[in-house]
């Protein structure tokens, strides 16, 4: 898939972000930690209030009040983005780490053309720009999310949904970011079109040579483009591993019930949802977080959470990114 | 024979093109539907953003009427129905729509939305028995009557609300439940259990359903035959099987392939039919070729032209005479057709062959 290699792009470590409700502490992401590595494509599912989406404002440091950071660490090369000012995380939004938002289609300004919405961007980092080198660049950033250069001059609404989401691209990648965060780039668009533009997606990445997180629910579309994939339940990371072995031996039992609950030509007339229904996070149970739903839950699942430990050490148990982690009392951990 | 239960009579409807508007948009251009009278059915409607399914859902419910054609309910039209006829008809012809969110008023409390057609429709119920049947109708989706009564509509997940709107349809004893995507604004996990709830009443209660989706994995799971829509017209049309796993017409062949499957071994973009591996990188390419031209077609903002196949500018098999006229359904095997030249030596069908292939009652006859 991408050219992934050993180096560790972004490390998160026992991310915490709640927000401050009167009715107490929402516990939106409760010690999420993993690590990113360099060229590599992440995903991470969940259901709605898993704490996917906040995971990743998190990362960009974009969460807002009620929210809160409460603890965790964000290393990002030699920065750790969570101690940085409100100045230097200015700097590295775009340069460094940069987001595209969920249904960025829609955040372009409608009364401004598109070439001047990403020469926006790129003068609210890098000052001295002569007229003529803007434009060259919004041109190359326009060919490498592959619209033509005449698309500059056009307006937002101009253009097609799929065509909209390239400009949204083009922003977020115009000051190659070394980590991209996509967060249901194509959750709008026709299946056609979602094909073509997670392909331009990822010829951006190579191109960048950047690492991606692909934040979203559908499990095809991360069967299809991810390495590995991450696994979200009610603000906690439960599963996480390579795509494949994940799908083909899941080692959670959310993660069991969540991939034979998908929809295949094989299985006609048969439905496997998932009984229950997701915990509140306002007052989440004690022990596991999905221990009420579960139905392979033993005694301890109650009380105690249980931590996130490589379950299956992989192909190679020496490379970190064959291992499969999963957080479940089911599983001892095995030595690597 | 008795008269179908509902059907749709090459309706077509148009949307604009009044006084000031120069452009009139053409949502469904001439479908032909029928629901039979003495077998449940289910029917998929499947296709993009702007194919005219949706318009095709509204037109089967009475919502909007068709700007030509017919639809039929028991053999009367709909513009014909008395007020009794009327009220039968939206007692016995339900919707569930998409969003479940916006289908509830916040002030009111759930039950409501169950209480109050329970007591329009069976006023000669008492209060015990209205409850009960809500109750029983809440079993029958897989909600606990305790649960979710008394509760408001934010107390409760897009899943146990989509299950609510399910039983608020069940209530009224219907034939038919026509369920615009239904599932696309839920969760992954709760999508299966929804259509569970919703193939299950179609299997206790012999209850008809016309399945709206963009969707062709869920499409497979819950129905018998699919109507393949593309710029308002019905493009392939016929059982399921047929349609999904060896598609006809290159418009389905491409939305085929374009489904990302959660398997690692099954590649995006190939065809699931080729089994050599030169063949699928060939079609891998044609279907980014394909959807590259969609780029293209779609700015120059494509309507229905009257003049040739919707699907020639994107077609990779076009030939001279898609762009002269819009190709007729014609029964390319037993149980379905499709509208493309490629398949010019099978049989035309008439509106009433196409009425029972979308059935799958065309071989009976």
């Amino acid at each position: 898939m991408s050219r992934a290699d050993g180096r560790i792009a972004l490390r998160v470590e026992d991310l915490r972000v709640h927000y401050h409700t009167e009715r107490g502490p929402v516990r939106a992401v409760e010690g999420v930690s993993f690590e990113l590595y360099a060229g590599e494509r992440l995903g991470l599912v969940g259901e709605s209030g898993s704490g996917k989406t906040t995971t990743a404002m998190a990362l960009m440091r974009l969460i807002r009040a009620p929210g809160r950071i409460e603890s965790g660490q964000v290393q990002l090369g030699d920065l750790e983005l969570l101690s940085l000012s409100d100045e230097q995380m200015r700097q590295a939004r775009f340069a460094r780490i940069s987001l595209i938002p969920q249904g960025v289609m829609n955040s372009l300004n409608p009364v401004m053309r598109v070439g001047a919405q990403i020469t926006d961007t790129i003068q609210a980092h890098q000052e001295g720009l002569t007229r003529e080198q803007l434009q060259e660049r919004v041109h190359e950033l326009l060919g490498f999310v592959e619209l033509d250069p005449s698309t500059s001059r056009m307006y937002p609404h101009e253009l097609s949904g799929g065509m909209k989401q390239r400009v949204g691209m083009a922003i977020s990648v115009a000051l190659k970011p070394q980590v991209i965060i996509a967060d249901e780039p194509t959750s709008a668009l026709d299946v056609v079109v979602q094909k073509r533009v997670m392909d331009t997606l990822f010829r951006v990445q190579r191109d960048l040579d950047a690492a991606v997180i692909l934040v979203g629910h559908d499990m095809g579309l991360m069967a299809q483009c991810v390495d590995r994939l991450g696994v979200m339940y009610a603000g906690r990371l439960v599963e996480i591993g390579p795509i494949q072995q994940l799908l083909e031996q899941p080692q959670h039992p959310y993660t069991r019930l969540l991939v034979s609950s998908l929809p295949s030509l094989e299985r006609k007339g048969v439905f496997r949802g998932i009984p229950g229904i997701t915990p509140s996070l306002l007052d989440p149970p004690p022990g596991c977080p999905f221990h009420p739903r579960c139905p392979e839950a033993i005694d301890g699942c109650a009380t105690r959470v249980p931590e996130l430990l490589t379950v299956v050490a992989g192909l190679d148990g020496n490379d970190a990114r064959h291992r499969q982690q999963a957080a479940c009392h089911l599983h001892t951990g095995v030595d690597v | 024979m008795t008269a179908p239960l509902l059907e749709a009579r090459q309706v077509r409807r148009e949307f604009g093109g009044g006084l000031f508007e120069r452009q009139r948009l053409v949502a469904v251009s001439g479908a032909s539907l029928r629901l039979p009278q003495d077998r449940p059915v289910v029917v998929a409607i499947a296709g993009e953003s702007g194919s005219g399914k949706t318009t095709l859902a509204r037109l089967l419910l009475g919502m909007v009427p068709p700007t030509s054609g017919s639809i039929l309910y028991e053999g009367t039209d709909l513009n014909e129905l008395d007020r009794r006829q009327r009220k039968v008809f939206r007692r016995q012809v339900q919707a569930v729509f998409q969003d479940p969110f916006g289908v509830f008023n916040p002030f009111y409390r759930v039950d409501h939305t169950l209480t109050m057609p329970v007591a329009k429709f069976f006023p000669e119920l008492s209060r015990a028995q209205r409850l009960e049947r809500i109750e029983e109708g809440l079993r029958a989706v897989g909600l606990r009557a305790e649960e979710t009564l008394g509760r408001y509509p934010h107390e409760l997940s897009g899943g146990q609300r989509q299950r609510i709107m399910v039983t608020r349809a069940l209530l009224l004893d219907p034939k038919v439940i026509v369920a615009d995507e239904p599932v696309s604004m839920v969760d992954a996990s709760l999508r299966a259990t929804i259509l569970e709830s919703l193939f299950r009443i179609h299997q206790e209660r012999n209850i008809s359903l016309v399945y709206i989706t963009h969707d062709l994995t869920t499409a497979y799971q819950l129905s018998h035959t699919i109507l393949i829509m593309y710029q308002g017209n019905v493009v392939e049309v016929g059982d399921v099987d047929q349609v999904i796993k060896a598609p006809k017409h290159p418009y389905t062949q491409l939305l085929v392939r374009s489904i990302p499957f959660a398997d690692t071994k099954r590649r995006w973009g190939e065809d699931p039919s080729e089994v050599s591996t030169e063949a699928s990188v060939t079609s891998a390419q044609a279907t980014a070729e394909i959807a590259e031209s969609a780029q293209t077609v779609d700015v120059k903002e494509s309507g229905t032209s009257d003049g040739g196949c919707p699907f020639a500018d994107r077609c990779p098999q076009m030939m001279a005479r898609c762009h002269q006229s819009n190709p007729p359904l014609v029964l390319t095997d037993p149980d379905r057709a499709a509208a493309c030249y490629l398949y010019d030596d099978a049989p035309p069908l008439t509106e009433q062959q196409i009425g029972e292939l979308s059935y799958g009652g065309l071989q009976d006859a």
